[in-house]
């Protein structure tokens, strides 16, 4: 009985685990479609669209930036008052200007920005992906001799490599006015001081930092978002799993690179 | 274009041996079929015949374990994709559900493989989706969004879109399932008018008795997986096999049991399922 229940643990793990394994060499299939169809479309009769391209940017792009610029600010918020409070008992608060600057354009900017689209539209190009799996949408799509990702998934990796690092550089500013919103009061200086502070201090590296991130990071949202939708079986209930497995998976990612991309620019 | 072969062009589409496993599970078992240029060709069958799996198969949306589809001359396990992408250009399909997109107009359902596919200015493109809007009394229909139309315009609706290329070979999938008797026989009035007006070759998968003895030239009838015979209406309505005659006169099925496998069944251990 014992070694039956070990076998199927056994089985499932490794399940679990091949499964792991050809989830992420389908996104990587994806990736590589995503290079060809710009490339070998239009030989192929089969150009990308540069209209679904603007269209996918407006709703990754335009549509998030008043909740983004919220979001980082109240996080420039946040980290100008906990600096100045840490750095206080140090005696070197003003350096708070410097702390805030550079967390929020190496890390902070890129990944609540991740965090926002992973959320916001990741999500979205699951479950719209994965409804139309349902309702045989896809498969009309390839009866027609249109190639789904051609069609579907590469504008919209096109448009969150392109938008993410744009809102990075928007979460960035509104991070570091964040900051200054709060620390001008018990750091004595003006708003336009703190910001002038705030550039001088900074490095192209430390913003290029920020943006590069924000590139993988969008990229990898557009692909787990796109192959959660494709994976889509069995009606309603399976694009809400596809939908919930998309934020889930796409945020477990954007963490992991965001660790080793800190890790090995820094270290 | 698909290559000119040795192939006589009278055949359209050539089915041999065509043999379908999920698993353990023989789904189609040696399918042999053709269908003639400009004929309307009904699949009948009951639900579990194999008749859905035969037609995602014909439509190359799956890679059979043996056999060969031939479509207008064409292997279609020896195409690469770009060739069957190509092909497909001569081939429209109408789903069962319609499969219209959602999110798009009627219109821009209609022209979306012209738009897709072609090299075709706006104008052009407007009047062509008319045309054939026109071909199905959808005409003033291409603003109206898919959920506000009813089923049976959906269907015309996909229609439409799946002869706006002007296709040489039409696949209907259960065309009047779900719909009340007088708009299903509007339906296979349709499929009658296409096939005279364009020329259409076109192949109608459905349960439906009445209506596949309406609309068809030839039909094939197919149980468990296999071809139980092949031929025109008044020869399928006279065929002496027990099966087919079953099917026609509604006889239920007779439920064979063997006392030993049923009591298999009820207490071997439930199977691993692997995905």
């Amino acid at each position: 009985m014992a070694a039956q229940t070990l076998s199927r643990m056994v089985s499932r793990v490794s399940r679990d685990m091949l499964r792991g394994v050809s989830d992420f060499g389908y996104l990587i299939a994806l990736l590589g479609e995503s290079f060809y169809w710009p490339v070998f479309g239009p030989r192929r009769k089969q150009p990308v669209r540069i209209e679904a391209v603007f269209t996918q940017m407006m709703q990754i792009g335009v549509e998030a930036i008043p909740i983004l610029a919220v979001l980082t600010m109240a996080v420039g918020i946040m980290l100008a008052i906990q600096l100045v409070n840490t750095l206080e008992l140090f005696g070197v608060e003003s350096q708070v200007v410097l702390a805030v600057a550079k967390a929020m354009t190496r890390e902070f900017g890129a990944l609540m920005t991740a965090i926002l689209l992973a959320g916001r539209s990741g999500s979205a190009l699951a479950a719209r992906i994965g409804s139309m799996v349902v309702s045989q949408e896809i498969e009309a799509l390839r009866v027609m001799g249109i190639d789904p990702v051609r069609y579907l998934v590469v504008p919209a990796v096109i448009a969150f490599a392109i938008m993410t690092p744009a809102l990075v550089v928007l979460a960035d500013a509104m991070g570091i006015i964040g900051g200054g919103l709060f620390s001008t009061g018990p750091l004595n200086m003006t708003m336009e001081t703190y910001i002038r502070t705030s550039i001088e201090v900074l490095t192209v590296g430390d913003v290029m930092q920020g943006l590069s991130k924000g590139l993988v990071f969008g990229i990898l949202i557009a692909l787990v978002g796109c192959s959660a939708g494709f994976s889509v079986r069995g009606g309603a209930e399976g694009v809400g799993r596809a939908t919930t497995r998309a934020v889930v998976l796409s945020l477990t990612y954007v963490i992991i690179v965001d660790m080793m991309f800190t890790w090995f620019m820094n270290v | 274009m698909p290559k000119k072969t040795a192939q006589p062009a009278e055949y359209v589409l050539e089915v041999e041996d065509l043999v379908v496993e999920y698993g353990r599970r023989r789904i189609l078992d040696g399918i042999s079929m053709n269908v003639r240029a400009g004929e309307i060709m009904v699949i009948m069958g009951g639900s579990g015949s194999g008749k859905s799996t035969l037609l995602r198969h014909l439509l190359g949306l799956e890679v059979p374990a043996g056999g060969t589809v031939r479509m207008l001359g064409r292997d279609v396990s020896e195409m690469t994709n770009t060739e069957m992408d190509d092909l497909r250009q001569h081939v429209g399909v109408s789903f069962q559900s319609g499969a219209l997109f959602t999110s798009m107009s009627v219109g821009e359902n209609v022209a979306l493989p012209l738009r897709e596919r072609q090299n075709l200015d706006d104008n052009t493109i407007r009047i062509m989706t008319r045309l054939k809007l026109e071909l199905v009394s959808l005409a003033g229909f291409e603003n109206l969004m898919p959920s506000q139309l009813s089923g049976g315009m959906i269907k015309r609706a996909a229609f439409a879109r799946a002869i706006v290329m002007d296709p040489k070979l039409v696949f209907f999938d259960e065309p009047s399932a779900g719909l009340d008797p007088v708009v299903s026989a509007e339906l296979d009035e349709l499929i009658i008018k296409l096939r005279d007006a364009l020329g259409t070759t076109i192949i109608v998968v459905t349960h439906e008795l009445e209506s596949a003895f309406r609309i068809a030239d030839r039909i094939t009838v197919l149980d468990h997986g296999r071809v139980l015979v092949t031929d025109t209406v008044d020869a399928v309505r006279n065929c002496q096999d027990q099966r087919v005659q079953d099917l026609l006169n509604r006889t239920p099925r007779e439920m064979k049991i063997d006392a030993d496998d049923y009591l298999r069944r009820l207490t071997e251990e439930e199977p691993e399922y692997v995905d």
